[in-house]
């Protein structure tokens, strides 16, 4: 005897049914890590660089400084990197145009699978609130350390990583040692 | 040799900007895919209970040094014309150091965050805020750590360069720990899950 079907249940292309909203496992690590590898090695090869996250942002924030007080943003060469000689538009930038297709990617991923909720991740001993001021507050850190290293997870882990850059598997043995000696402290916030 | 294409000059900026978005979608797509729009998925790699940062990461780092070390082996593309940052260790292990504890106090890192802003999660959109702020409050001390952040210059270096080894063996020694590391890393998963309970996403 067949079940009561769910009224608002999908039927796919197999004639398969599966309640409507049923959000999809994650792939398999391998598959997602050989796809990631695909990408980076297609950067590689069409661009001659590889993948990046927070330079994009260190732009968005040198043309903020730049807007509110121009002066001050000239007179200081972290920002001037990002700024240029000031005959081209700043954020008319590889890595502005790549992060704005991450969120695109990730929306797309997340839309298909049935995985965009409005929610905050956290363990079941935090409160919301305290969730996001620990969000914030490890932003910023990472805004930090990833401009102190000259790239992040993406640009200096995994894009030097796969070209054996020194300095970026120094820096990845850094991050984990730090995650790893920092993560007893905010235990109560994942577990 | 006729990679990188870019900088064969088989096309122009504005092309470049285009591609850019398009490989940006790619990087979300995958990283979504992986789980890596969840802070508690990427957390869980600090407490074994889930080792998928590892498994993701270093899939990906040998998928593309295998093409990277195949395509310039047969000639098809000049590694010496792709970007590399030079290296600078201290600040690069001081920040990676920094970088570690925002890791795991903020759950993400910043192209995960952006994937998780993008998916709903408010951890990060308010995450992105703190990156930007966290930025800008580098950006106003750089004058002050300006010293610090050239220090130790070692300029384009590799591992082969440093060890005096054989491109192709590093290559060959690194697949083969990561390899190791996989098993390792679902050994550990199995112990751990099995006293602490496993991630549910």
């Amino acid at each position: 005897m067949h079940a009561a079907t769910d009224p608002l249940a999908i039927v796919d292309h197999e004639g398969k049914e599966r309640p409507a909203g049923k959000i999809q496992p994650y792939w398999n690590p391998y598959l997602a890590g050989i796809g990631l590898g695909l990408v980076l090695l297609a950067s590689f090869v069409i661009m001659g660089r590889g993948l990046g996250a927070s330079g994009a942002f260190s732009s968005l924030v040198a043309t903020g400084v730049n807007a509110i007080n121009p002066a001050h943003a000239r007179a200081n060469s972290f920002y001037v990197d990002y700024l240029g000689d000031g005959t081209s538009n700043p954020l008319m930038d590889w890595l502005v145009f790549e992060v704005i297709g991450v969120f695109a990617g990730g929306f797309i991923s997340g839309a298909l699978a049935g995985r965009l909720k409005a929610t905050t991740e956290k363990g079941p001993h935090i409160s919301p609130r305290g969730r996001l001021g620990y969000a914030f507050f490890g932003g910023a850190l990472m805004g930090i350390g990833a401009k102190l290293a000259r790239g992040c997870t993406s640009g200096q882990a995994l894009t030097g990583g796969a070209m054996l850059n020194l300095g970026s598997w120094t820096f990845m043995l850094a991050v984990f040692a730090g995650a790893y000696a920092m993560a007893y402290f905010v235990r109560r916030q994942w577990q | 040799m006729s990679a990188p294409f870019y900088k064969f000059g088989l096309f122009g900026d504005n092309i470049g900007l285009v591609i850019a978005f398009v490989i940006g979608i790619g990087f979300g797509f995958f990283l979504e895919r992986a789980g890596f729009g969840n802070a508690r998925i990427l957390a869980a790699q600090f407490y074994f209970t889930d080792l998928r940062v590892f498994k993701v990461m270093f899939t990906a780092i040998v998928t593309a040094m295998l093409g990277l070390f195949y395509l310039s082996w047969i000639g098809f593309m000049d590694l010496a014309l792709v970007y590399a940052t030079p290296t600078f260790l201290l600040p690069q292990v001081i920040g990676g150091l920094i970088l570690g504890f925002g890791f795991v106090i903020g759950g993400y890192c910043p192209g995960t965050s952006a994937v998780s802003a993008a998916t709903g999660r408010v951890d990060g959109m308010i995450y992105l805020v703190g990156l930007i702020t966290g930025t800008f409050v580098f950006g106003e001390f750089f004058p002050l750590v300006e010293r610090f952040y050239v220090a130790t210059p070692m300029g384009r270096v590799t591992i082969p360069d440093i060890l005096s080894l054989p491109y192709g063996l590093v290559v060959f020694l690194i697949a083969l720990m990561a390899v190791g590391g996989f098993a390792g890393a679902t050994w550990i998963e199995k112990t751990v899950a099995a006293k602490r309970g496993a991630v549910k996403p």
